[in-house]
């Protein structure tokens, strides 16, 4: 008894259970590190370019024309009433958002390996704002959007209200996908390599240059199984008010999915942070 | 006095593989482990191979580690390259996870492993200041209290808004010490950080810690191999060897503790070591007489210092440098000496009376200047000057360590 209350005087208790109590505390009290770190990445990516900040506009508009005359043009893909490079855009918001996040939370840890071991603080941070600066670019994207539809004449329906529940989704399927990969990219640096692939090839199979609907009633539950597609959807639903593009299953299933990613992505990282320091 | 840090048991594993040189593992190789065990049909082989090609090996950088540290004390952590210093400071900073045992905790604890963690070399001052601030777990209303104050301890204000990559190193050095010395934290974790930038900004960063633990009765915690700083800033040591305390007590203890078991040799010898060098020491000792090994001279005797030399290449420009330190590890001189051929017996002569009555240290090394390291004594030899009467004689205070044949004239 008298020991225990001898401990329970101390603020701190290292040792290898009573670390993991303390951690949600202390990503609370590194709050601000999640800004400053994704303010400086803000900051760098764009010195000692001329135009700066414009680029953040430029690639995603580019992006959207090679698109609009792929997939419209020359494949004539039917849109509907709805412009079809407005079909593109939409979809394209939550696929650059995950695509980019997933790829910068994928080197992150790595790259501020010399912060890892030389202080303390959770680790989790580090993936964690790496998405947080997308987050920035998601937002330029979006009033482009805006724009566009503008320059359409395209008044968007009442569903847009939904967006920000499909925005969460993207958020947390990115956040856990990122958790996981940057953890099992300092183990295995192999990940450096599938990452670039899994994000070309996640782009084609996921319907951003056509609608979902275009895919076979029989394998939709099937094709939804890419948690992306439900994303997407409801991003295009949301924003054109198109019905046809909701597939309710699929919908449930992208939801059940991100929870277990971001389970999974957080159980794992959580487990391997304690090594990071001694492998990186 | 109250316990702020208590250390139970420590104990920290590392697994070390022999054949692999890269840290993290290949996927390849598991996914190649993991296809022979499908395919093995015995099912035993797998476990062989993976022993055979790895090689792993327990390593314990640090082993059944106590200690308490009382609230305003400061503590000097010494010990050898590979002692276990740093791992200790790792552990106690939270950078990575002890093996056993337990450290507990009272107040906020920062540590300061490297000055300038996460620069970013594209920020300006101003900006670094900042990030540098909240990596080490200050508020942002902290930092911006400490600004100020930060600007100008580093003494950079001209150059607040030029970005760091322009900066020289001692003004990138000064700045980041700046930030670092403004933690506002009950105990404070210090590695080696003073052995960076000129040696006014050195002496200005150990007043600032004095400073801090001194009149601001703030716990410390400080790994250097400068004797004279830690003895200057701690009152308390800690003297690590292969991962255990040796020794815990007074600093000035375990100062001499750590001199006499580290550094007192009275000659050195390669013995049976293994000879394979281009070029290495064959024996290394101090004579009186050119033949007899001696460690204390009087302040009449010549030192007479003898590198016998072997090897089985000739190197080109091969030299030898040798250091005389004095018994806090400072160096007091140095003389280098370029020499032909690669067996050879070298004398050199420290004239009688230049080095005051004292305890010194020898380290002397086989190199080509600045372009490769060919061999060294790893056991600085100790000798002393006895007192026999020298100027200082009379007086009780440090005098320093050489005489210089100085002129006086009346005018």
């Amino acid at each position: 008894m008298i020991s225990k209350t001898f401990e329970e005087r101390f603020d701190l208790v290292i040792d290898t259970i009573s670390i993991k109590k303390n951690y949600w505390n202390d990503l609370w009290r590194y709050r601000e590190l999640f800004f400053f770190l994704a303010w400086r990445d803000i900051l760098v990516r764009y010195k000692q370019t001329v135009i700066g900040l414009a680029w953040s506009v430029i690639r995603p508009f580019l992006t959207m024309i090679v698109f609009t005359v792929i997939f419209g043009n020359l494949a004539k893909l039917p849109s509907g009433d709805v412009p079809y490079p407005i079909l593109v855009f939409s979809a394209m918001l939550p696929w650059q958002f995950f695509s980019t996040s997933f790829s910068d939370a994928s080197n992150s840890l790595i790259g501020n390996s010399n912060m890892l071991t030389k202080v303390y603080f959770p680790r989790m941070i580090i993936p964690a704002s790496s998405v947080i600066v997308n987050m920035v670019d998601f937002f330029i994207s979006f009033v482009i959007l805006i724009g566009m539809m503008f320059w359409y004449r395209f008044i968007p329906p009442i569903s847009i209200l939904v967006l920000p529940v499909f925005f969460l989704q993207v958020f947390l399927i990115s956040l856990g996908a990122g958790f996981y990969v940057a953890a099992v990219n300092v183990k295995y640096r192999d990940f450096k390599y599938i990452v670039p692939f899994i994000v070309n090839f996640g782009m084609i199979i996921s319907p951003v240059g056509f609608s979902s609907s275009v895919v076979n009633e029989k394998w939709r539950l099937l094709y939804s199984m890419n948690p992306m597609v439900g994303v997407i959807d409801g991003f295009r639903w949301a924003i054109t008010g198109d019905q046809s593009q909701i597939f309710l299953p699929g919908l449930f299933l992208s939801f059940g999915i991100m929870i277990v990613l971001i389970l999974i992505g957080i159980w794992y990282f959580r487990k391997m942070e304690r090594t990071f320091a001694d492998l990186i | 006095m109250s316990i702020v840090i208590r250390v139970e048991h420590l104990g920290k594993k590392y697994l070390i593989r022999h054949q692999q040189k890269e840290s993290y593992t290949a996927l390849r190789d598991v996914i190649a482990e993991k296809t022979k065990k499908i395919f093995s049909v015995n099912g035993k082989s797998d476990k062989n191979t993976i022993a055979s090609k790895e090689k792993r090996e327990e390593f314990w950088a640090l082993k059944d580690i106590n200690f308490d540290v009382n609230q305003g004390d400061r503590i000097g952590v010494i010990g050898r390259n590979g002692a276990g210093k740093s791992t200790l400071l790792k552990v106690l900073s939270r950078i990575t996870e002890p093996t056993e045992g337990r450290i507990s905790i009272r107040g906020r604890i920062a540590s300061l492993l490297e000055v300038g963690t996460g620069f970013h070399p594209e920020l300006t001052g101003r900006e670094n200041i900042f990030l540098n601030g909240a990596i080490l777990g200050m508020h942002r209303w902290e930092i911006k209290k400490k600004f100020d104050e930060i600007v100008d301890f580093s003494g950079v204000e001209k150059f607040l808004d030029t970005p760091v990559k322009r900066y020289s190193s001692g003004m990138y050095v000064r700045l980041a010490f700046a930030v670092a010395a403004h933690l506002e934290t009950e105990i404070l974790v210090v590695d080696e950080v003073l052995a960076v930038g000129d040696s006014e900004f050195q002496s200005k960063c150990l007043g600032k810690m004095q400073d801090i633990s001194r009149d601001q009765g703030r716990t410390i915690l400080f790994v250097s191999h400068n004797m004279a700083a830690i003895s200057k800033l701690c009152n308390k040591g800690i003297l690590l060897n292969k991962g255990t305390i040796t020794e815990n007590s007074s600093v000035d203890e375990v100062i001499d503790q750590y001199i006499s078991t580290n550094y007192q040799s009275e000659f050195y010898s390669i013995g049976n070591k293994d000879a394979n060098k281009d070029v290495y020491f064959e024996k290394i000792f101090l004579s009186r007489d050119k033949k007899n090994t001696s460690n204390s001279f009087s302040l009449s005797d010549d030192i007479l210092c003898l590198f016998e030399i072997n090897g089985n290449k000739t190197v080109k420009d091969s030299t030898l440098t040798f250091i005389v330190r004095d018994k806090n590890l400072n160096p007091i001189f140095s003389e280098h000496y370029i020499f032909s051929g690669c067996k050879n017996l070298l004398m050199a002569t420290i004239p009688n009376g230049m080095l005051l009555p004292g305890r010194y240290y020898l380290q002397s090394m086989l190199h080509v200047p600045n372009v490769r390291f060919l061999d060294n004594n790893e056991e600085y030899i100790s000798f002393a000057i006895e007192e026999t009467g020298s100027k200082n004689s009379i007086y009780t205070v440090d005098l320093g360590f050489v005489n210089i044949p100085v002129k006086w004239e009346k005018v």
